[in-house]
């Protein structure tokens, strides 16, 4: 119910001074829309579909639904 | 270093250090690339191992065996403690010096090794994968390969952008925390196993002894518990009613992508191998040995396949797995989907009636077969656990 156009208006913010940057949500995003680096994490807005298995899977909590929006880092 | 490799191993833990090293041993050229700046660090694991998983890649040392394991206590929600002894089983880690020596086997069999490398592309020539692109220090660049084995973990990406399916259920991943914790007064050589709804639903939630007093408690739970509660808020609660002031050492997040091992792991110019591949067992959440033997199998055969000049050859991996660990992986999971969905009052009757066998006679298979009692339709199932 809260899926969007990949395009659209991105909903899921992860919380990046809380982030352990341990990958759940990285392996089961069906979308490849999650970037993880060495300690560096944000949601490429043009393939999340806000679909919200990486906020279920985040075992620290870190990962939250923002029905008012967030602003992403995107693809270059 | 050189611009083009006969192979590259996108990731430098166990299962990474293992196909580069039995692929360089082949004398085929090899660079395996880390993205974190040191090799083993940051740990993202409850460091139990069996003896046997090990032995077969490494000399045990004991800089990297925090303890010696030969008890298993399973604990069921009322407290019922069904104690398992075994002969000289296996150790708790220290994951930071196991994986790093491990890495060094590969780079004396010949393997180069690049840290802060994260791979973020590959290049394809043809429709096959023909080697990485990655970011070293803020720049961007790229090296050819004839092979790419993607190690890159329960995160792993690199298979998917190949073409595999890669990304794991969010119900089948066994999202984890753990701490590691000063002060704890358990049996040094007992891994603790703790089941039940209040502690770990879907999972198990584990003490794991470190030398020192120290220990490794955790849990792991599915993404489907963890869409109501998350793993971290069983943690608070354990320690709270447990261990109320203990100084924690480390703090940590982890995913186990708990399921059989993917439909395919290799394809033209690739493989995979590790948390990557899903070569866990799902049963145990235990991805160190068997992600070795995936990436040994894994190395050895494109490095022949290189050798042989016939790169359909790593195709015979996929097979080369499921006959040595994938089949009894796939057993496993459905142990697992018995076990896992016990009411706690199951798991309490288990135990108890498991500790009325006389102390000397408790062994895993005797558990099984209490287990069975309650369940008797697992019976097929771990029939053919002792069967393969």
């Amino acid at each position: 119910m809260y899926r969007q156009a990949k395009t659209g208006k991105l909903l899921i913010e992860i919380l990046p001074n809380k982030c352990d940057f341990c990958g759940c949500c990285v392996g089961v995003c069906p979308e490849d829309a999650i970037e993880l680096k060495e300690a560096e994490i944000y949601i490429i807005d043009e393939r999340c579909t806000n679909c919200s298995k990486c906020i279920w899977s985040c075992p620290i909590e870190v990962i939250k639904f923002n029905k008012e929006g967030v602003l992403s880092k995107s693809l270059a | 270093m050189k611009s083009d490799y006969d192979i590259i191993v996108v990731g430098a833990g166990p299962a990474g250090s293992m196909a580069a090293r039995f692929a360089a041993e082949k004398g085929v050229s090899v660079l395996m690339l880390e993205k974190d700046r040191d090799v083993g660090y940051p740990v993202r694991c409850g460091e139990a191992v069996s003896k046997a998983g090990v032995s077969e890649f490494i000399e045990p040392d004991e800089k990297w065996i925090s303890s010696h394991i030969n008890n298993f206590a399973l604990i069921s929600p009322d407290g019922t403690e069904a104690t398992i002894e075994f002969g000289d089983a296996g150790y708790v880690l220290e994951r930071r010096i196991f994986d790093y020596e491990l890495a060094k086997t590969a780079a004396k069999a010949g393997a180069e090794i690049l840290t802060r490398a994260y791979v973020n592309g590959l290049l394809f020539e043809n429709g096959v994968v023909s080697g990485v692109k990655y970011e070293y220090r803020g720049e961007q660049k790229q090296l050819s390969a004839k092979i790419v084995i993607a190690a890159d973990g329960v995160e792993s990406r690199v298979g998917r952008w190949a073409g595999l399916r890669t990304f794991t259920d969010f119900r089948e991943m066994e999202c984890c925390v753990q701490i590691t914790a000063s002060n704890i007064n358990v049996e040094k050589n007992t891994l603790y196993f703790y089941f039940g709804q209040n502690v770990a639903p879907g999972g198990y939630f584990w003490i794991f002894p470190k030398s020192n007093n120290a220990a490794n408690i955790g849990l792991g739970v599915s993404g489907m518990v963890g869409k109501k509660k998350s793993a971290l808020s069983f943690l608070n609660n354990f320690m709270s009613n447990n261990f109320p002031d203990s100084p924690i050492l480390t703090s940590i997040a982890g995913g186990v992508p708990s399921s059989i091992t993917l439909e395919k792991i290799s394809g033209p110019g690739i493989m995979l191998v590790g948390d990557a591949a899903r070569q866990v067992n799902p049963l145990s959440g235990g991805g160190i040995a068997s992600g070795m033997i995936g990436g040994s199998i894994a190395g050895r055969i494109a490095g022949e396949a290189i050798l042989r000049n016939n790169l359909s050859h790593i195709l015979s991996y996929d097979k080369e797995w499921h006959n040595r660990l994938g089949k009894r992986h796939e057993i496993f999971e459905r142990i697992k989907n018995g076990i896992y969905n016990f009411s706690d009052d199951k798991f309490n009757k288990i135990a108890q009636s498991f500790n009325s066998i006389p102390k000397d006679k408790r062994t895993l298979g005797r558990l099984f077969t209490t287990a069975l009692l309650n369940q008797p339709s697992l019976l097929v199932d771990i029939a053919k656990v002792f069967i393969i």
